[in-house]
């Protein structure tokens, strides 16, 4: 669609606009990192973050997420419980956007899941490329500098000003609703081709994966059996971490509560790890991966394979970092990973 | 696409009663359901509900009752956990949530005009009775039925007038065990593997059905496989922490196959080669 520019003081304005009208969600610090959260001044939005804490998928599946209410009795009430509050999404990085991308794949696949659907649907997204990276991220690995769907409304920080690509037709309402922005000139176009071409660069030097990224998956298919898994896996904590932290971990668990009355409740899902000893128990305590080792593998095939073969091949590794960074061992991070393994 | 199910909400049930319930033995209980809405469950034999018991929770069950039998629908529940341990106290008259039905089922079109060995351990007989009875309802379809059964100890055989229904019956074989034989027992004991010795089933004309608990499904396979029987004939059923049902939440994972969806009804060439699988 069309391109246009935002000089930095307009796009403070169109930022004070956004937070004073809409339920606006962006970067905010966090002591010495960030977090996404809900903005309530302009002021308080940070554009240069390296990474947060957190995935945004907190937003589209949020950890804790009531399905539905339900009255017992003789007449059985169940009510299905859908969100779609609207809310912008203001700077979510390349990476994560790519992830978002894919989650939309996924909830949607075989079994539309209506309840991700409502709170994607609500959301106006502007994504921003990233001006700065982690010591831990390696998005420039995983093509995920730069992504080219998903927004509505797409940032590049190209000196003095914003290149804002529209994505959508919602993202071009709402940038003529709340900002004077310009149209895009052919120098604003070569600046922003310079400063996407130099993305992956801002990864640090050793954090580069060193085979093509389109090999990964036939090298992880070979490495089932590789010594790598119980070697690295005698430190895991089976803490979960690494699943709280990454935006491509889905799975949850459902559980029920039911009030002091004894006659209504709530059905709730919960964020849920693969990690954790129990994730894969039935009742009578047959559990289909007990052994550590065999949980550490299965994350990890899951992004390089698994969920991979239901994205047409895409990893579902975007390269965040998030999980090495998390790690309290150090024992999970991909890059070193995906070095041993992949060839 | 499955039949109960909430429009709004793939994880939100509807509403069956419990027609009838009984003891079948000391841990396994027995339901008779109608859906509240009137609605055939439209269930393919060897298919799953997800069974709910509000404020405690939801629980996968096979369903183990033949389409052929209209109206309703039975379950055999076995108390091991929260949800089944809740669904036991029901009694007829009481209701229950329903999802489903889901999963893959058995190939009850593809092997008609075949010979069918059912191989059924325990609570396996529940899924596999789904099969069982829809054999016996198109008893033409089919060429030789042999169904061998094996429980842990006499008093752990369910369905026992049905099974001794069966075992009159001309034109079926049935073979029984059990693995720890009591006063009253005096047919064969032994693990499930034993009655192989028994059974001479074309391999060029048998598919193999096999459910049962985990630890059987490597030895049985084993068995089917010494007589010939190939990997596309021998089909079993999985047991997994099918949580969602509709393929999200990850449990029921088996490697890359989500045993919700994919599954629970496999053949071996299917899963013969997935690491996690047996």
């Amino acid at each position: 669609m069309t391109a246009k520019t935002l000089s930095k003081e307009n796009f403070k304005k169109f930022a004070e606009n956004l937070v004073k009208s809409e339920r606006t969600i962006g970067v905010k610090a966090k002591e010495t990192k960030y977090e996404f959260g809900n903005i309530n001044n302009a002021d308080e939005i940070v554009m240069d973050y390296d990474v947060t804490l957190r995935s945004p998928r907190t937003f589209f599946q949020p950890p804790k997420e009531k399905l539905f209410d339900f009255k017992l009795g003789a007449n059985t009430e169940i009510k299905p419980n859908i969100e779609a509050d609207p809310f912008v999404l203001l700077g979510i990085h390349s990476y994560d956007l790519k992830a978002l991308n894919q989650m939309d794949i996924i909830w949607d696949e075989n079994n539309a899941d209506q309840h991700y659907k409502a709170r994607r649907n609500a959301a106006t997204v502007i994504a921003l490329e990233p001006t700065q990276a982690s010591e831990w991220s390696f998005w420039g690995s995983m093509d995920s500098s730069t992504v080219d769907k998903g927004y509505d409304l797409l940032l590049t920080d190209i000196g003095n000003k914003y290149y804002v690509e529209v994505g959508t037709e919602k993202g071009a309402n709402l940038l003529s609703k709340y900002a004077s922005a310009e149209d895009a000139t052919n120098d604003d176009n070569t600046a922003r081709d310079k400063v996407r071409s130099e993305l992956p660069n801002l990864c640090k030097a050793d954090r580069k994966v060193k085979c093509d990224t389109d090999g990964i998956t036939a090298s992880m298919k070979n490495s089932y059996n590789n010594a790598i898994w119980e070697k690295l896996a005698e430190k895991c904590y089976s803490c979960g971490s690494c699943n709280l932290v990454c935006p491509t971990c889905y799975c949850f668990d459902v559980k029920d509560t039911i009030e002091l009355d004894l006659a209504t409740g709530q059905r709730t899902r919960k964020w849920d790890g693969c990690l954790l000893e129990p994730f894969a128990k039935v009742a009578g305590d047959e559990n289909f991966r007990e052994n550590r080792a065999d949980r550490f593998r299965h994350r990890i095939l899951r992004k390089t394979v698994y969920v991979a073969d239901k994205l047409n091949g895409e990893l579902a590794c975007v390269g965040c970092g998030r999980c090495s960074s998390t790690c309290l061992p150090d024992i999970t991070d991909p890059v070193k990973i995906l070095n041993e393994l992949c060839s | 696409m499955a039949t109960a199910m909430n429009d709004k909400s793939l994880y939100a049930p509807v509403i069956a009663t419990i027609e009838e319930a009984k003891m079948l033995t000391t841990t396994e209980k027995y339901f008779k359901l109608k859906l509240n809405n009137g609605n055939e469950l439209g269930h393919k034999p060897g298919q799953f509900v997800e069974v709910s018991v509000l404020g405690i929770g939801e629980a996968p069950i096979s369903i183990s009752s033949s389409p052929t039998q209209k109206g309703y629908f039975e379950l055999v529940v076995r108390n091991a956990g929260n949800v089944t341990g809740a669904l036991h106290k029901l009694e007829a008259g009481s209701t229950v949530g329903i999802r489903g039905p889901f999963g893959t089922n058995f190939p009850y079109e593809e092997t008609k005009g075949r010979d069918i060995l059912f191989v059924a351990g325990g609570l396996g007989l529940a899924p596999a009775r789904s099969f069982i009875n829809y054999v016996l309802d198109n008893r033409g379809d089919y060429k030789d039925v042999t169904i061998l059964f094996g429980a842990k100890s006499p008093t752990e055989r369910f369905f026992t007038d049905e099974l001794k229904k069966i075992s009159e019956m001309k034109d079926v074989n049935l073979l029984e065990t059990v693995d720890n034989g009591d006063a009253s027992w005096t047919g064969n004991t032994g693990v499930i593997t034993t009655l192989f010795s028994k059974i001479n089933p074309n391999p060029n004309t048998t598919s193999c059905v096999v459910v049962g608990p985990p630890i059987m499904y490597k030895f049985v396979i084993a068995e089917a496989k010494k007589k010939d029987i190939t990997d596309d004939n021998i089909i079993v059923s999985l047991e997994r922490n099918m949580k969602c049902g509709v393929g999200k939440c990850g449990h029921c994972q088996i490697n890359n196959l989500y045993c919700c969806q994919d599954g629970p009804v496999f053949t071996l060439a299917e899963v013969g080669q997935i690491p996690e699988a047996f």
